[in-house]
């Protein structure tokens, strides 16, 4: 079948990306985070810092259907595809936004992928206003999707989890746990028994990171060949952060093009000077390349399975290598400014640092996306 | 643009791609120039020049123009069109000029007249065109231009030199901007179609680092141009060169124009493969990991330039009319140079070999390729000149100039 020429994106989609917009620039998320954060000893840790977020907006982003939005119609939900909900994905990344929106959205099209009834009622539960996440990754952080450190046993749970996103926001998560050889999906309420939270203190305000440790926790198991799901369902988990980070980025861009009309030296606003000017418009570049790149691999999940993996491989690529740069231009561009902590490029800049190395960075994602080449 | 094609697009596909199939034309005995801007040869020129006549009759080429003007008369069908053209890997088409700028700055500035008798042989290819821009002393600031055109009772004497002139030698018209008021920088251009087999006109070829002809010195003495032969007003011409230069860039739906026969995509394939294929340290290069993350890399952007086209066509996600267009000339110039960089570290000491050598890879393509990357990057506005373009009109930042 070909691809829809633009990217399935119609009339839809438009409307409610445009929402989303609206949405997250009325809700002014980074002025509520520096009040959450205004005042306190150490910013970068704590249980309400820097996991807190609005949760009066949750309720409301929930109440329009956003952290449904790509659950099936028969589980509940809105029924709609990935274009749909990375559209939403890269409103949240503009906005900064400290949200367990994205989180919540993998963690469906993990449970799709799984396509069992266990699973089926987990996503029943996210239409009923649940959020959850996912719980991967090993203590050193590979990339691979059958490092875990959990081990299972008879549907009891040992062992770290760690590298979890959104862990003070979220009700549940999908863990992936070693059963001898394999490596099974299992999802637990964050309030099950035996289960231990602690918090990382990390670069990014936005967000909260943490790890899970399991105590012989009774969990169900939601896909026997968990590795197997969460490759299928990849290309979501990826293009969804691509989205957030192309969002940002391209937030990076226009705050620097307009820093560089209103700044003066040597009597001039210094977007003149090309030294300024050439550096903007190759953020530009890399921004609107990733843009593309993320559309034509949420497209190619929603209508082209064969060609997924190496379209959001790319896209992850793509993302990576601009928030790095977009994120490196803005600040120097913006000069002293930028740098200080009153200014919100620095938590976009810190925002990116957290995504470009988010399931791996550009050289990790080439590597993967070799494979297809 | 519609989620699917209608009938008739698919029709038309399946119509090009037919047709296409059936026609494409034998290999010229000498290899042809990897783009349109270098053929100097005669026998190429006469192959070429056959091919895009034919391709015309086919409908391949000023698909949608309308027919008082030669064109077929078709709407939305020219982006297909040339799409299978490029699909195929057929020769590109050696009137580059006249269809990506003579033919779109006459539909918008030309009299009646003018559309009637230069377009039609503009799309036959019966009348090569070339530009005259460029001078000795105006290159980048295009607008410090010096060649004179002084009225003479119904004609304008022309005065002056051009060079970089891509297909001077071969051209029946030229695209001439000349002054026509010194006093007045900007309003003191004026646009002419100049015809290049008069007394005056002088045609030296300048030879490339690659040692290719192909772009020439013109010198203009005593030029006798009839008024009539003037586009737009007097002292309009650069705002009409505004809007060719805009053809130029990639802007403009155009009539069919294709420069080079080959795709980025094929090019990333063709250099993978090969990648696949050679021996380094006794294993494919493709093996080696750091080679493996510079092509992915390309892919990756070439992927991205071809997305980018696509998102271009969906008004809530193109960021603007202008945005994604505006920005095709820099990063396809850029892209290929960078790609052919790649191809020569990938053959180490057999980048050394050039066109000619029995043991040249790929004839010594790669080397060519990437001296001719040049002419991507530095005609047609300097890469920093489109920087300018891109950071003033799309991002809103103050004008160098």
């Amino acid at each position: 079948m070909p691809q829809p020429a633009d990217f399935g994106f119609g009339e839809e989609q438009a409307m409610l990306k445009d929402s989303a917009r609206r949405f997250m620039e009325d809700k002014q998320p980074l002025l509520a985070l520096r009040k959450v954060i205004a005042g306190t000893e150490d910013p970068y840790f704590g249980k309400e810092r820097p996991g807190s977020y609005d949760r009066e907006a949750w309720k409301e982003m929930v109440a329009l259907g956003w952290s449904a939005l790509a659950v099936p119609e028969a589980a509940g939900g809105v029924g709609m595809n990935l274009v749909s909900a990375v559209a939403v994905a890269e409103e949240v990344g503009r906005a900064a936004m400290p949200t367990p929106l994205t989180s919540t959205l993998q963690t469906i099209f993990v449970l799709r992928e799984a396509a069992t009834a266990a699973a089926e009622n987990w996503l029943q539960q996210i239409s009923e206003g649940k959020s959850g996440t996912l719980a991967l990754y090993g203590k050193d952080g590979s990339h691979e999707l059958d490092q875990s450190d959990v081990t299972a046993v008879d549907g009891r749970l040992n062992g770290t989890s760690f590298y979890v996103q959104d862990l003070q926001k979220v009700d549940f998560l999908v863990v992936a746990a070693r059963e001898g050889d394999t490596v099974k999906l299992y999802a637990l309420e964050l309030s099950a028994e035996g289960v231990q939270l602690d918090f990382d203190r990390i670069v990014d305000l936005t967000r909260d990171q943490g790890r899970v440790t399991f105590n012989n926790v009774a969990a169900e198991c939601i896909a026997e060949d968990g590795a197997a799901t969460l490759q299928a369902a990849l290309p979501a988990t990826l293009t969804l952060v691509a989205a957030d980070m192309a969002g940002a980025s391209e937030w990076l861009l226009q705050a620097t093009a307009e820093y560089a009309q209103i700044r003066t030296q040597f009597d001039r606003p210094i977007g003149f000077f090309q030294a300024v000017k050439h550096p903007v418009v190759n953020m530009m570049i890399l921004a609107d390349q990733t843009r593309s790149l993320v559309y034509a691999a949420a497209c190619a999940y929603d209508t082209a399975p064969a060609t997924a993996h190496r379209a959001a491989h790319l896209a992850k690529s793509s993302a990576s290598d601009t928030a790095e740069f977009c994120a490196n231009r803005a600040t120097q561009l913006h000069g002293g400014i930028g740098f200080t902590w009153e200014h919100d490029v620095q938590i976009y800049h810190k925002r990116l640092i957290h995504s470009q190395h988010l399931y791996g960075d550009g050289v990790w994602q080439r590597e993967q996306a070799s494979k297809y080449l | 643009m519609a989620a699917s094609e209608t009938v008739e697009h698919k029709e038309f596909r399946e119509y090009c791609r037919a047709w296409l199939q059936e026609n494409r034309p034998a290999a010229t005995v000498i290899p042809l120039p990897q783009a349109a801007y270098e053929v100097t040869h005669e026998d190429h020129k006469h192959y070429l020049v056959d091919w895009q006549a034919k391709c015309y009759e086919a409908g391949l080429i000023a698909t949608d123009v309308d027919k008082i003007y030669g064109g077929h008369g078709h709407s939305g069908l020219q982006q297909i069109a040339s799409s299978e053209v490029r699909r195929a890997k057929v020769p590109y088409f050696i009137n580059w000029i006249g269809l990506g700028m003579a033919a779109p700055t006459l539909l918008a500035h030309g009299t009646e007249s003018q559309k009637q008798t230069y377009l039609p042989p503009i799309f036959s290819a019966q009348e090569i065109w070339c530009q005259g821009f460029s001078e000795p002393g105006a290159g980048s600031d295009l607008v410090s231009l010096q060649t004179s055109a002084v009225k003479e009772g119904d004609n304008w004497i022309v005065n002056g030199s051009k060079v970089w002139t891509s297909l001077g030698q071969l051209a029946k018209w030229m695209l001439l901007l000349a002054r026509t008021d010194k006093n007045d920088k900007y309003n003191g251009i004026t646009y002419f179609v100049a015809p290049m087999d008069i007394p005056g006109v002088t045609v030296r070829p300048i030879h490339k680092m690659t040692g290719e002809s192909g772009f020439n010195e013109v010198f203009l003495e005593d030029v006798v141009i009839p008024d009539h032969m003037r586009i737009d007003e007097v002292g309009a011409g650069w705002k009409v060169a505004m809007s060719t230069l805009t053809s130029e860039r990639g802007a403009a739906a155009g009539v069919g124009a294709i420069a080079s026969s080959e795709s980025p995509y094929a090019a990333i394939e063709t250099l993978i493969a090969l990648a696949k294929e050679k021996q380094r340290n006794g294993r494919p290069i493709w093996d080696d990991p750091v080679w493996r993350d510079r092509l992915v890399k390309l892919y990756e952007r070439i992927d991205a330039m071809s997305q980018n086209y696509r998102r271009a066509g969906v008004k809530e996600l193109n960021g603007g009319a202008m945005r994604i267009p505006l920005q095709g000339k820099l990063n396809g110039s850029e892209i290929g140079q960078d790609l052919h960089q790649v191809a020569l570290g990938m053959l180490g000491m057999e980048a050394s070999l050039y066109v000619g050598d029995p043991n040249a890879i790929d004839d010594g393509r790669w080397a060519l390729g990437y001296m001719n990357s040049y002419t991507g990057t530095i005609s047609g506005g300097s890469s920093e000149i489109q920087r300018n373009i891109l950071g003033e009109r799309v991002l809103g930042m103050p004008k160098t100039k």
